[in-house]
C-alpha cells in the first residue's frame, strides 16, 4: 500500500513539473526541436532543472546511501555504448520529432487530448511489445 | 512551408526560462523521491513498458503512471485556469511516431526522463550518448517536416 501511495505522488509530482514546464504540450517541444526556425529553447530549461535536482539527490543517495528509504536501489549497471543504443535513440528521436511526444507527455496526453493520445499510447504500447516480446526474444 | 532562417532565431513570446527551470526542478524532486521510497529510476518508457508487459512489480508502476495522466487534472485545479494543448497530427501520423517512440525507446533502453533526466544525473555515458542522439535525429525530422518537404 505505500508503495502504490509513493509511486501515485512521484507520478503526480512528476506530471506536474511537465505541466509547468510547458512540457506537456507537443507545439512548445517541437518548438524546441525546430533549431531552424523560430527557436523556443525553453525544454533546455526543464532538462537543466531536472538534472541539477537529480544529480545532488542522487549523488547523495547513491553514493552516500542516505536518504534512501529501501535496502537495494535498481540502477542500469551497462557502461558500453553499443549499436542497439544508438538505433534506438536515433527512432526514437524521429518519432518524437514527428508529433512532439515522447513517453512522459504521451500519458498526460490522454488527459488533455484523449483522442489522439489514446491513439499515440496505444501505438507506442504496440511499438513497446514489438521490441519485448518479438525483436528481444 | 515556412521559410528557413539563416541563424537560430529565439522565440521570445514562447520562452518561458524560470517556468521550465522550475518544471524541471519538480521532475528531478520527482526522481529523487522515487529513488528514496522505492529505489528506482524515473524513466517512464521503461515503466510504461514493465506496467503493461511483465507480471511483477506492476501495480507501483500502475499507480505511478495514474498520477502521471492526472496531473494535468491536478494543475488545473490549483491553478484555476486551463491550458488548452492542441495536437494537429493527423492519425497515420500519430500512429507512426507512437511506434517509432515505443520500439525506439526500448531498443534504446530509456527516454527523455530515464536518459535525459535519471541518465545524465547518475553520469551515465550510455545516456549522454543516447539524449545527444534522440535530439540530433528529432531536430532533423522537425527540421525536414517543417522546412524541407
Amino acid at each position: 500500500m505505500k508503495e502504490i501511495i509513493f509511486a501515485l505522488i512521484a507520478g503526480l509530482l512528476f506530471g506536474l513539473g511537465l505541466v509547468i514546464g510547458g512540457m506537456t504540450d507537443p507545439m512548445k517541444v517541437l518548438a524546441f526541436l525546430d533549431v531552424f526556425g523560430l527557436w523556443d529553447p525553453s525544454l533546455l530549461f526543464v532538462m537543466a532543472g531536472g538534472i541539477i535536482v537529480t544529480f545532488i539527490g542522487y549523488h547523495l543517495q547513491l553514493n552516500r546511501s542516505k536518504m534512501l528509504m529501501v535496502e537495494q536501489c535498481h540502477v542500469p549497471t551497462k557502461t558500453a555504448l553499443d549499436r542497439k543504443l544508438i538505433s534506438g535513440a536515433a527512432l526514437f528521436g524521429i518519432g518524437w520529432g514527428l508529433v512532439g511526444l515522447c513517453p512522459g507527455p504521451a500519458f498526460t496526453a490522454l488527459y488533455t487530448v484523449p483522442e489522439q493520445g489514446i491513439v499515440f499510447v496505444v501505438a507506442m504500447l504496440i511499438g513497446m511489445a514489438f521490441h519485448d516480446k518479438v525483436v528481444a526474444k | 512551408m515556412e521559410p528557413l532562417h539563416e541563424a537560430a532565431w529565439i522565440d521570445w513570446a514562447n520562452f518561458t526560462p524560470f517556468a521550465s527551470l522550475l518544471g524541471g526542478a519538480m521532475i528531478g524532486f520527482s526522481a529523487i523521491f522515487l529513488m528514496a521510497t522505492l529505489g528506482r529510476i524515473a524513466g517512464i518508457s521503461g515503466i510504461a513498458a514493465s506496467a503493461f508487459f511483465e507480471k511483477e512489480g506492476r501495480i507501483w508502476r500502475i499507480a505511478f503512471l495514474i498520477g502521471l495522466v492526472f496531473a494535468p487534472l491536478l494543475a488545473t485545479m490549483m491553478r484555476g485556469e486551463v491550458q488548452p494543448i492542441t495536437i494537429t497530427s493527423s492519425f497515420p501520423l500519430l500512429i507512426a511516431a507512437g511506434l517509432l517512440v515505443g520500439f525506439g525507446t526500448r531498443l534504446g533502453g530509456g527516454c527523455t526522463s530515464g536518459h535525459g533526466i535519471c541518465g545524465i544525473s547518475r553520469l551515465s555515458k550510455r545516456s549522454v550518448a543516447a539524449v545527444i542522439t534522440f535530439i540530433a535525429t528529432g531536430i532533423m525530422t522537425v527540421t525536414v517536416m517543417r522546412h524541407l518537404l
